[in-house]
């Protein structure tokens, strides 16, 4: 299964019809797709916090808002994160590249690598780490919980996950 | 002109256009409920920086709505990137409005870089906003909060004696959405 299609896939089951992003290179082809998806609004945000607004301000307005990024930019969203989405209650799908683990080629990486799950868990945001064939189907599960629970999710894929592994 | 004098007119302005209106943390959002107070108004209670993008994913999500936002000069300084997505992604409906009074209002008038010479009007411009104005008197306010893209307008230091806001997150949310979302959507 490509890797890229599988997320594509999920997020359509799951209804997301709106999707900020700031780029990662495994992101390329997804937001490739996402571009030319007429069912899906897609705005490329400066800063992942600035992401986590404008999917805010989506939600508000009636649409089921994602945000695509790599984790580097989880430590940039927190404070929104916490201050807007736990506090109010709204939810939020979030597509984290999550880089930094086995198979990484830059150093730069490792930190927040390391750091992603921890953070999550701290902000007590579930997360999943699907494999490609089963990523539409957890994709969908995620955004639900998310719905319910009116408050964020955390869909981590890795670099084997790219890998289609 | 004082900031609460700009937020009775931005809220004025608001209700007659029947707009959506999102508002910046701290005393502003106090200073609105206390005047002006509808279900239309979103009080931020968080997340300092972030009332210009809830706002552009707001209008984009619903481009048949009129979508004002009151920011301040500390919180947008803080979300520069913000006045780009708006230059390229910001729809027809959308306004926003930083009441630059060049300090932090808030936390002890601390002053931001705009009482050093920082033109935020300049720097919407120079990020690709095309309609910019700058507003200097109340005349000026109401003409621009009927307009679109970036208003910045000048006010002085200080804050209105109001009290906090007496609704809950959740309350504040759920009486936004039900105006905000489509009709017929829960």
């Amino acid at each position: 299964m490509n890797p890229s299609l599988a997320v594509h896939l999920g997020l359509k089951r799951a209804g997301i019809n709106f999707a900020a992003s700031v780029p990662c290179v495994n992101l390329q082809e997804l937001l490739e797709r996402l571009d030319s998806d007429r069912d899906i609004i897609h705005l490329p945000a400066t800063r992942e916090e600035e992401g986590v607004g404008i999917c805010a301000g989506a939600w508000m307005g009636g649409h089921r808002p994602a945000l695509l990024m790599q984790n580097s930019g989880l430590g940039n969203c927190i404070n929104a994160l916490a201050s807007l989405d736990l506090l109010y209650g709204i939810p939020l799908l979030m597509i984290i590249s999550h880089r930094g683990g086995r198979g990484e080629s830059i150093i730069g990486q490792v930190p927040m690598g390391r750091l992603t799950v921890p953070l999550l868990e701290a902000l007590e945001i579930s997360h999943i780490s699907p494999c490609p064939a089963k990523a539409e189907y957890e994709i969908f599960s995620a955004w639900k919980r998310a719905e319910s629970d009116c408050r964020p999710a955390a869909v981590l894929l890795d670099i084997d996950f790219w890998r289609g592994e | 002109m004082k900031r609460i004098e700009a937020i009775i007119l931005a809220g004025q302005s608001a209700a007659e256009q029947n707009a959506l209106l999102i508002c910046n943390i701290g005393y502003p959002s106090r200073e609105l409920f206390s005047v002006s107070d509808r279900p239309e108004n979103f009080y931020m209670l968080g997340s300092m920086g972030m009332a210009s993008s809830i706002g552009l994913g707001l209008a984009l999500a619903r481009p048949e709505r009129r979508v004002l936002v009151l920011d301040g000069d500390g919180s947008v300084l803080m979300n520069l990137g913000s006045l780009a997505s708006i230059a390229h992604h910001g729809p027809e409906n959308y306004l926003l409005v930083i009441l630059d009074n060049c300090c932090y209002g808030s936390t002890g008038s601390q002053p931001t870089c705009t009482r050093l010479g920082t033109d935020l009007a300049a720097v919407a411009r120079a990020a690709g906003v095309r309609r910019v104005r700058r507003a200097e008197s109340r005349e000026e306010l109401t003409e621009a909060l009927l307009g679109q893209g970036v208003v910045v307008a000048g006010v002085a230091a200080g804050n209105a004696d109001v009290p906090i806001i007496s609704l809950s997150p959740q309350e504040i949310l759920g009486r936004f959405m039900r105006c905000a979302r489509p009709a017929g959507r829960s």
